[in-house]
């Protein structure tokens, strides 16, 4: 990473450049879906910066936030002086920021890839078409709402006869810790097999702000004060039996 | 080989069994194979394969990369839901009397991925003879499926097993090397 890239950008694109950080030496700025490809370009073309190496492209979901709900990052590095840059955007759920495969050939494939498990487009893509799903599939599957059981078979499924296969396998087969049957639980229900697994349900819950999963902490957060209450009443009459018993 | 009588006696012997016998009985040791290999328990299939475990000598040493050549389809490997068609087709293209062996946790019930793009089992799209378990499985655990893939082939059972565990037999040679006895 380099310090003379962030300064370099600031000096020459001034307050095109929203944001600058410096995490362990990992420099990234941030800039306007609007100056995406510009400055882009101006990191592959100054004569100072030659960023001639594309890195990676990548997205990430932040269902958190009130608007902008994307990050899309841009990783580059200059083969002639090793500088290595991250810069980053703010996409909002339907905006478009252009694509980048016109600067480098291998942004293509990495802004399907993008397309394909986030669904954001980028405007002048030659070829924006999905890279590792199928035609088929409905919905972007890294997005954190997307339903974390969810497959959509292309060839359904066979009645499979019940031959015996130990637990977790069996005819509902998979990970136990993605299979919650939460109305189970929530009926008082116990199906969970291990103790760490409790640890990632609390994950499960935490990552995505998505309406189910808000419906369903309030569901869990009812309940937990249903039984402190029910605690709590069972003590004091514990509490009044002792007393009589004086 | 069934039951097998003899006839006669001195010098001319005959030994009689029923054809459907011996047609299965050559059927199971001349199983030829179409690997569907798609993820790392390819390495443990190439293992069984090679010379040390050596597959050659159950009949099963003949790869045959057409469907329409072989008997025995292993699904070797992570199945995605992108794949389904197509190892449906190469089952269909597969000439009767066919069977299928899901090698590994994964081909057997989709393994750890519980997730949009992993089919949970093989067995979902095709129909399943034998399961190894395994991630991945011991060749032994391959041999020991391959050998029970024979036995129903020459019961003519079509129902679906699961190898089981080998026994540990705690006497065995090498088992109490160190220990005074
Ligand atoms: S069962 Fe294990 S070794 Fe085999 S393909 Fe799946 S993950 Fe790989």
């Amino acid at each position: 990473m380099s310090q003379a890239v962030v300064d370099r950008l600031t000096a020459e694109l001034g307050d095109r450049i929203l944001e600058t950080s410096d995490a362990f030496g990992e420099h990234e700025v941030r800039v306007a879906v609007k100056d995406w490809v510009d400055v882009a370009q101006f990191l592959k073309d100054d004569e100072e910066l030659q960023m001639d190496h594309f890195i990676d492209l990548t997205a990430i979901d932040h269902p958190e936030r009130e608007s902008a709900r994307f990050d899309v990052t841009l990783m580059a590095r200059s083969s002639a002086n090793g500088h290595r840059i991250r810069m980053r955007t703010h996409v909002d759920d339907g905006q478009e920021p252009g694509t980048l495969s016109r600067i480098w050939e291998g942004a293509n494939w990495a802004e399907r890839e993008v397309w394909d498990m986030f669904g954001i487009k980028f405007k002048d893509h030659p070829d924006l078409r999905r890279i590792l799903l199928y035609e088929e599939f409905v919905g972007h599957p890294l997005r954190k709402d997307y339903p974390i059981d969810k497959a959509q078979p292309l060839v359904p499924y066979r009645e499979v006869t019940d031959i015996g296969k130990l637990p977790p396998f069996g005819i509902e087969e998979g990970q136990p810790f993605a299979r919650i049957d939460w109305e189970a639980r929530l009926a008082g229900g116990d199906n969970q097999v291990s103790p760490a697994i409790g640890v990632q349900q609390g994950q499960r819950r935490t990552l995505s702000d998505s309406e189910a999963a808000q419906q369903i902490q309030a569901r869990i957060d009812a309940r937990l004060a249903k039984e402190a209450e029910e605690g709590a009443a069972a003590e004091s009459a514990d509490a009044a039996e002792q007393g009589s018993g004086d | 080989m069934g039951e097998l009588k003899v006839i006669g006696g001195g010098g001319e012997v005959a030994v009689t069994t029923r054809l459907s016998d011996l047609l299965q009985w050559a059927r199971k040791w001349s199983l030829f194979q179409y690997p569907f290999v798609t993820a790392c328990c390819g390495m443990e299939f190439m293992a069984t394969a090679a010379p040390r475990y050596d597959i050659a000598r159950f009949g099963a040493e003949a790869p045959r990369f057409s469907p329409r050549q072989s008997d025995v389809l292993w699904v070797v490997g992570t199945i995605s839901q992108r794949q389904g068609p197509a190892v449906r087709r190469i089952w269909e293209q597969m000439a009767d009397p066919k069977w299928v062996i899901a090698f590994g946790t994964c081909a057997s019930c989709g393994g750890f991925y519980d997730n949009y793009t992993t089919i949970p089992g093989v067995d979902k799209v095709i129909p399943v003879d034998v399961y190894i378990p395994g991630c991945p499985p011991r060749p032994e655990a391959v041999l020991d499926a391959l050998m029970l893939l024979q036995e129903k082939i020459q019961a003519n059972d079509r129902r679906p097993v699961v190898v089981p565990p080998r026994q540990i037999l705690h006497n065995a040679p090498g088992r109490t090397r160190g220990e005074s006895s």
